[in-house]
């Protein structure tokens, strides 16, 4: 029985980590940039929801709407103001402006309200039920529904609408997208607001499930959604949920096993067995390189 | 070959010149400990940019896990020395040489991968040495271990001297200039009949070993040694000497080392100025000179104006 309830432990964990990761993946997928902030948008999502229901005492859902609209906005400061330059940059410096970006948000917030964590208040009375002998809370409940109903979400955004056909035609080609008459900047803009959205909604579950938040909270949470990214196939969307769902389980099993301490060894364990192995990820398909 | 050897002694006269001033001034106590610290700091510093210049700004495998091969010099060291009561040298010499193997065991599989992956790859590594370190009750775990003050400014110079004198060297090499091929492009390199996967390798493993070296120094600088020292903040320090400095320029990593060394014990009771300040300049240094200060320039070359042209 034990087994199932880490199970269940994994699952919770694991779709916040699958809700991080879509953001990487669908940056990743339109403009082939790690977006090493991404991290760091989840920490003030999980602050946001923090003053907005221990300050403002707004409920769950408000307050979970309100990190998604601002880490939305947040998310595409950041794109226009950092990474816009950057379009035809090389990787490297791609690569190291992301990294200076995570590091200044994290400093920043740590300069305006200290390095010390908070811890968030309970906001929904916490209830267990007993199913055939497995402890199931109420939170990793609401955790796992809103994270699939968000994962519904976009996909229907993705495949339904035109802002959706816009993202899939320019991470498929943006040359031709913007022949075609598509505003590139603004879908590049438009996904970074969806990616940050969700990563703002995972720091809110974070922060309801795990109840102590600080400003460094980001940096693990977001690597290991870049594996469950990299797990699934960047830049694919299923890819990046089941690769977030099969971490969160791993690393559960792993606590189990009594190796609590390896557990994030093991998250990079799998990244580098994946990128030897199957650099493509379980769902991507083998591309050949070209000169 | 004669003009060679010319620039080498001046190097060298430099090098003694540079030496002997500084040892004067501590042995006449100018110097107080506060900046005979700060010197070795400086010191390890440019040991580790330089070290990651040579991956970097020579070879073009951007690696971010830098801190896991200062880790993994600095706890053999202090295994050798603490625990085994070894010479301090010879610490010096197995700590780097540890390294090398760790550089070895991390670049011969992730070095096939490419760019971001590859940085990812290298973040991986490094956190799983700092793990394994953290997981070792031999070495203290996470409390950390007690190591003997054994470092001083002659250890920390020479180490300096030698990695300069080694990575230059290396750089123009036959060696040297086919990492600098793999950095322009891989796959004319490639094409060239350059083993591009051999070298990527060795130039990662003597990289590794001169990160070693320095964290051999800074092990038995500091009295004690914590796995948080080497997390991915570490890794980032040592990126951003690089960075600054200018990705292909020797020169320019060590300037670039040796400025913010000093810029950093200023800052040193404000962390979150530091942190800032550091993460602000990487930000405007990629958006408005992604090449870095010096670009792949170095020092010398600013004097040489009369032979322009020729190259490029």
């Amino acid at each position: 029985m034990e087994w199932i309830q880490q199970l269940v432990n994994g699952i919770s964990l694991g779709s916040i980590y699958a809700l991080i990761a879509l953001g990487y993946t669908m940056v990743y997928g339109i403009i082939k940039l790690i977006n090493f902030a991404h991290g760091d948008v989840f920490m003030i999502g999980s602050f946001i929801g923090f003053y907005a229901i221990a300050k403002w005492e707004l409920g769950f859902f408000p307050a979970l709407l309100l990190a998604m609209v601002v880490c939305a906005i947040f998310g595409v400061l950041i794109e226009r103001i950092a990474y816009k330059r950057l379009r035809n940059a090389t990787r490297i410096a791609a690569l190291i402006t992301a990294i200076g970006v995570s590091l200044l948000i994290e400093y920043t917030t740590i300069y305006f309200r200290g390095a010390q964590p908070a811890a968030y208040p309970e906001v929904i009375t916490n209830k267990s039920f007993d199913v055939f002998g497995v402890q199931i809370s109420s939170t990793s409940i609401l955790i796992l529904s809103v994270a699939i109903v968000l994962m519904i979400l976009l996909q229907f955004i993705v495949h339904k609408t035109k802002i959706g056909k816009a993202m899939r035609a320019v991470s498929h080609d943006a040359d031709a997208a913007r022949l075609m008459g598509i505003n590139v900047d603004n879908t590049i803009s438009a996904t970074f607001a969806i990616g940050s959205a969700l990563a703002g909604a995972a720091g809110v579950i974070f922060g309801v499930y795990y109840t102590k938040i600080d400003p460094l909270m980001g940096v693990i949470p977001g690597v290991k959604a870049f594996i469950a990214a990299v797990l699934g196939g960047i830049g694919i969307i299923p890819g990046a949920m089941v690769g977030g769902m099969l971490l969160g389980v791993v690393e559960s099993l792993v606590s189990a096993l009594g190796f609590s301490l390896w557990r994030d060894a093991a998250a990079f364990v799998i990244l580098i067995l994946i990128l030897i192995f199957r650099p493509s990820g379980i769902f991507g398909k083998n591309a050949r390189e070209k000169v | 070959m004669m003009k060679k050897s010319k620039v080498f002694w001046g190097y060298a006269v430099l090098a003694l010149v540079i030496y002997a001033v500084v040892q004067i001034l501590i042995s006449t106590n100018v110097l107080d400990i506060y900046y005979q610290n700060m010197l070795i700091t400086m010191c390890i510093n440019i040991m580790l940019a330089v070290s990651l210049h040579i991956v970097i700004g020579i070879t073009g495998q951007f690696s971010i896990g830098h801190a896991g091969f200062l880790a993994v010099g600095a706890y053999v060291s202090a295994i050798i020395t603490t625990k085994l009561l070894l010479p301090f040298p010879l610490a010096i010499f197995l700590g780097a040489l540890a390294a090398a193997v760790a550089g070895l065991i991390v670049g011969i599989p992730t070095l096939r991968l490419k760019g971001d992956y590859l940085a990812i790859a290298t973040l991986g590594f490094a956190e799983i040495i700092r793990i394994i370190f953290l997981n070792t009750d031999y070495v203290g775990g996470a409390a950390g271990m007690q190591v003997l003050y054994l470092s001083n400014w002659s250890y920390a110079f020479i180490g300096v001297v030698l990695t300069i004198l080694v990575i230059s060297n290396f750089t123009n090499s036959r060696h040297g200039r086919a990492c600098i091929s793999i950095r322009e492009d891989e796959i004319a390199a490639d094409a060239m009949g350059i083993n591009t996967t051999y070298y990527k390798v060795v130039a990662f493993a003597i990289g590794s070993f001169f990160a070693g070296l320095a964290g051999a120094i800074f092990a038995h600088n500091f009295y004690i040694i914590q796995p948080t020292t080497f997390g991915f903040l570490k890794s980032f320090d040592i990126l951003i000497f690089v960075v600054l400095g200018g990705l292909g320029s020797l020169s320019g990593s060590v300037i670039a080392a040796i400025f913010l060394t000093v810029v950093s014990a200023y800052l040193a009771n404000f962390p979150e100025t530091r942190m800032i300040i550091y993460s602000l300049v990487l930000i405007v240094v990629m958006l408005y000179r992604p090449t870095g200060l010096m670009g792949t320039k170095e020092v010398a070359d600013l004097f040489k104006f009369g032979k322009k042209g020729g190259t490029k």
